[in-house]
């Protein structure tokens, strides 16, 4: 299959050439996904199904146009070659339009350990069989938790292949599962729901549905009771789960589109402090086995390992080939794309380097403030940096945790709450391509009541 | 319509009597219930910005997805091969939740629908794309030229045409033909070297493309956009705290989409997870409120003919001056619960099983006049504009993000406010409504709801309302 479908990309590479298109480039994926949720102990949807796909984009000089289809068949293919290369031809000139440059082009060597064969071959029945000991764990562990919402293994194994006119053509394949659990637990008339995932490349590095349900468990039981606090000024911990968000923000500020477009709070700040000393991030899509990797991006260029914040001085934007062109920079091979459209700009693994302190040190530290468990909403303008969004947790006084809360904001300014980090943890933990220890902002406005 | 009539049976000679083998095997192994979901979609976007046309794309995807339920289990498969032994192979898998002896599929299968919501000659799909490409450009021509302070201007536009056929082993079948258009203008402006802010506006729906050349041009996108931007300049920071919250007309209607639309989703009540669960009947708003799920208004970005189970949309009333009448309901839920579907079950795309979904969601005008609700108001916010929100169905809490917003003093609206999240609990936040303006105005048309990772298109709206008591999160 695998041959097959680097021929297919590189056929429709040629059929564009031959159509008109002075550059082009192919991007093909196939892949097989199985889901199945459980509720109560029995299976409630159950899913399985492989799909494939394909997607081009031509220039002619430096006007672009792109298409895509899921019809693999030859009319198919030809339509879509055609309708880009009609595209093309309406587009405006772009001076900064093009692909890269052939000496930029490669792949990292060697097994990046993105796929493995025991993911793809766990049996319908241990997969089912691992949901219903999770939700099991979960109703088990109290007996407030009176209700499920279900638990859910999710697997998915596929190929990316590329192909561009400078002579580049790659493939890899990759796998990955899950494990959820989401449990609702009870007090008087209110009701409160979490959920504790696992993710993983490797079937056999899941955590044990034993512990996922438990993990659940103890999260929604920890939120029963929540009430409002009074609207103040006060230090905000992020836990792990929720720090990542904030590296989330820091990645879109630095990435080339919303510099060029100068619609970043981080626009023109390169080699400026951006934040507090204590904060040291870095982009890389090397490391064996997680998930933020990959051998190449997706216009062929290899991946690598980038500095973004250096104790607190942005080192580097976040860039492909076209966003390195308009700023006069090179590509850090970040460009990523769906099967259609110019590509865009996305991380591999975004990593915070952890501190020395734990969670428990951290709160003592603290004394007294809101640890964040949970943020709902979209309420960030990464023009402005300014923040507000939905927040549950709980309270901290006296260096431990005394109540939960919900039904609240935290807001302020995403430039002065990087300046004002207070502590980082020392508890990374590697749960999905973006990873970041707890983190502490010295003051944040909470509003409540 | 026929199904020898339709896009499928004519693009791919698809008969009824493939149609019966299909179900047949679904429910080789037993199942109360099957459906085919085939599905074509062809569509086109245009990307313009720094006035140059930077990004044309054209696609296409097709499949077909195989259901089969049994009890509350489903199995699902899909296909995105149209041919008989793929599809055969997908209906094999799915069958495969039930293990029983085969169930019978009604025959002969007799189309559902017969009205249309969107009776359109030319879908924008199928018009010249320099006619769309014209649209974009007189957009952004007009927004840089609106106001010397704006920068920066990105115009986007997409449509798409969906083709749909449903046949179910209930007996039904029905087709549909989606259009669905729409485009965004968003800006940048600055005071001088100052921080700059964005402004955004955008429409559509199922409309054919003389509806951006006549009703809503390119150009009333763009000056809004222009407006936004400008009015942000001047905003201060946001009040942090409770308060009194008026909310102006249309868009701002996402309110209700989060604090009660979501929670009335049958497949969260049949399981007793939602705060609304178990409270048919009970008073979950302030008496002045009625809110409806109607799925049945012409030309919106959330109707349809007919559902994505192929059932009817309805107008549902799921609030009645303030009494909890009903959930929004598809095949499943309403086959667990003993109803019937509310034309509600809808999916992204045939990779996707249907749950219960939104259409268009609004509350009924009530009598105040929108400037006396204003005027009653000693301290307060205004909100016009929204960005997203988002809801926790278990505990109620819900969000939205105020994007333009006026400080309320003494009954009158002073000055503009920097975004903020507004936050609250669906069924209390809907006790406090204390007046109810009789200007109900729907959106425009850019609604997106996602649910479980499904995304489908939805409208809102409301009247000019006002909330007594509201957390506004702001910093001053």
């Amino acid at each position: 299959m695998s041959a097959n479908l680097e021929e297919m990309t590189s056929e429709v590479v040629k059929r564009a050439l031959a159509l008109g298109a002075s550059d082009a480039e192919c991007t093909a994926s196939e892949g097989a996904e199985f889901s199945v949720s459980v509720r109560k102990g029995e299976v409630e949807k159950l899913k399985e199904a492989g799909s494939k796909a394909i997607g081009l984009r031509v220039l002619i000089g430096q006007k672009q146009g792109s298409a895509y289809t899921s019809d693999l068949s030859k009319e198919g293919l030809e339509q879509m070659v055609k309708a880009a290369v009609e595209l093309a031809h309406i587009t405006s000139e772009d001076p900064h339009a093009g692909l890269p440059d052939p000496s930029e082009l490669g792949k990292i060597d060697g097994d990046l350990g993105l796929f493995f064969e025991e993911t793809a071959l766990v049996p319908t029945d241990q997969k089912i069989d691992c949901a219903k000991r999770a939700e099991a764990a979960a109703m088990a562990a109290d007996e407030r938790i009176f209700n499920s919402e279900g638990a859910g293994f999710g697997s998915y194994a596929g190929q990316r292949v590329f192909a561009n006119s400078r002579g580049f053509v790659g493939s890899y394949r990759s796998s990955t599962c899950s494990l959820s659990a989401t449990p609702v637990a009870k007090l008087g008339e209110a009701m409160e729901r979490d959920y504790w995932y696992s993710m993983a490349r490797q079937f056999s590095r899941l955590e044990s549905p034993e512990y996922i349900g438990k993990k659940a468990a103890e999260r929604a039981l920890r939120r029963l009771g929540a009430r409002k606090v009074d609207t103040q000024k006060a230090p905000i911990i992020f836990d792990t789960t929720v720090a990542r968000s904030l590296l989330d923000h820091i990645f879109e500020a630095a990435s080339g589109d919303s510099i060029y477009r100068k619609s970043s709070f981080l626009v023109d700040k390169l080699g400026q402090t951006v934040a507090s000393a204590k904060l040291t991030l870095v982009d890389d899509a090397t490391l064996p086995a997680t998930f933020g990797a990959c051998p190449f991006d997706d216009e062929g260029v290899p991946s690598r390992r980038t500095s973004i914040l250096e104790k607190g001085v942005l080192k580097n934007y976040l860039l492909n080939t076209y966003t390195a062109r308009k700023l006069g920079m090179k590509t850090t091979g970040n460009a990523s794309r769906g099967l259609c459209g110019a590509p865009s700009i996305s991380h591999g693994n975004l990593l915070l380097e952890p501190g020395e302190l734990t969670q428990e040190e951290i709160f003592k530290k603290v004394g007294r403030g809101l640890f964040v468990t949970e943020l709902i909403g979209f309420g960030v303008n990464m023009v402005t940096g300014d923040y507000s969004r939905g927040a549950a947790g709980l309270w901290i006084e006296g260096g431990e945790p005394a109540f939960p809360v919900s039904e609240i904001t935290i807001a302020g300014n995403l430039n002065q709450m990087l300046m004002d980090i207070a502590y980082v943890g020392n508890d990374l933990e590697f749960r999905g391509s973006v990873n970041s220890p707890t983190l502490v902002i010295g003051e944040m406005t909470i509003s409540g009541q | 319509m026929g199904l020898s009539e339709s896009f499928f049976a004519q693009k791919f000679g698809i008969s009824s009597t493939d149609l019966e083998r299909y179900l047949a095997e679904a429910l080789s192994r037993g199942g109360d219930y099957a459906d085919l979901y085939f599905e074509y979609v062809s569509t086109s976007s245009l990307g313009l910005e720094e006035s140059i046309l930077k990004s044309a794309t054209q696609g296409v995807t097709l499949g077909v997805g195989v259901r089969v339920i049994t009890g509350e289990r489903t199995g699902y498969a899909y296909s995105d091969d149209l041919g008989s032994e793929k599809i055969m192979q997908a209906a094999r898998v799915a069958a495969c939740i039930s293990s029983g002896p085969a169930s019978i599929v009604k025959t002969p299968l007799e189309s559902t629908g017969k009205r249309d919501l969107y009776p359109i000659l030319t879908s924008p799909n199928e018009a010249s794309l320099m006619e769309r490409v014209a649209l974009v450009r007189r957009a952004d021509e007009c927004a840089r030229s609106a106001d010397p302070r704006v920068f920066q201007v990105q115009v986007s536009y997409a449509d798409q045409l969906k083709h749909v056929l449903v046949a179910a082993s209930d007996g039904t079948i029905s087709f549909d033909r989606q259009p669905l258009a729409r485009m965004n203008v968003s800006v940048l402006a600055r005071e001088g070297e100052g921080v700059p802010q964005n402004g955004y506006h955008g429409g559509g729906g199922r409309v054919e493309l003389s509806w951006f050349q006549k009703e809503h041009p390119p150009e009333y996108f763009a000056k809004e956009a222009v407006r936004q931007a400008l009015v942000q300049l001047e905003a201060v920071d946001a009040p942090a705290g409770e308060t009194t919250v008026v909310l102006g007309p249309g868009w701002p209607g996402i309110l209700l989409h989060e604090a009660v639309g979501h929670g009335l989703e049958a497949d969260f009540n049949r399981k007793g997870v939602s705060a609304f669960s178990n409270r048919i009947g009970q008073l979950v708003a302030s008496p002045l409120c009625t809110i409806v799920d109607d799925g049945t208004i012409a030309n919106r970005r959330g109707s349809l003919n007919v559902d994505d189970e192929g059932s009817p949309t309805q107008s549902n009333v799921l609030i009645e001056n303030g009494i909890l009448r009903g959930y929004l309901t598809d095949k499943l839920s309403a086959k667990v619960t003993g109803g019937k579907s509310t034309g509600s079950g809808r999916r992204e795309s045939y990779q996707a099983i249907p749950m219960p979904r939104m259409t268009n969601t609004f509350m009924l005008a009530g009598e105040s006049d929108p400037d006396e609700i204003v005027r009653s108001v000693k301290k307060g916010v205004y909100c016009t504009t929204f960005g997203g929100g988002q809801v926790d169905i278990t505990s109620g809490n819900f969000v939205f993000s105020a994007s333009e917003s006026y400080l309320i003093e003494d009954g009158k609206i002073t000055k503009p406010l920097r975004g903020a999240t507004l936050i609250g609990n669906g069924p209390e936040a809907m006790r406090h409504v204390s007046m109810v303006g009789n200007d109900l105005k729907l959106d425009e048309g850019v609604g997106v709801c996602g649910k479980e990772g499904q995304s489908v298109p939805v409208g809102v709206g409301i009247p000019t309302i006002k909330i007594d008591k509201m957390t506004v999160g702001g910093t001053a």
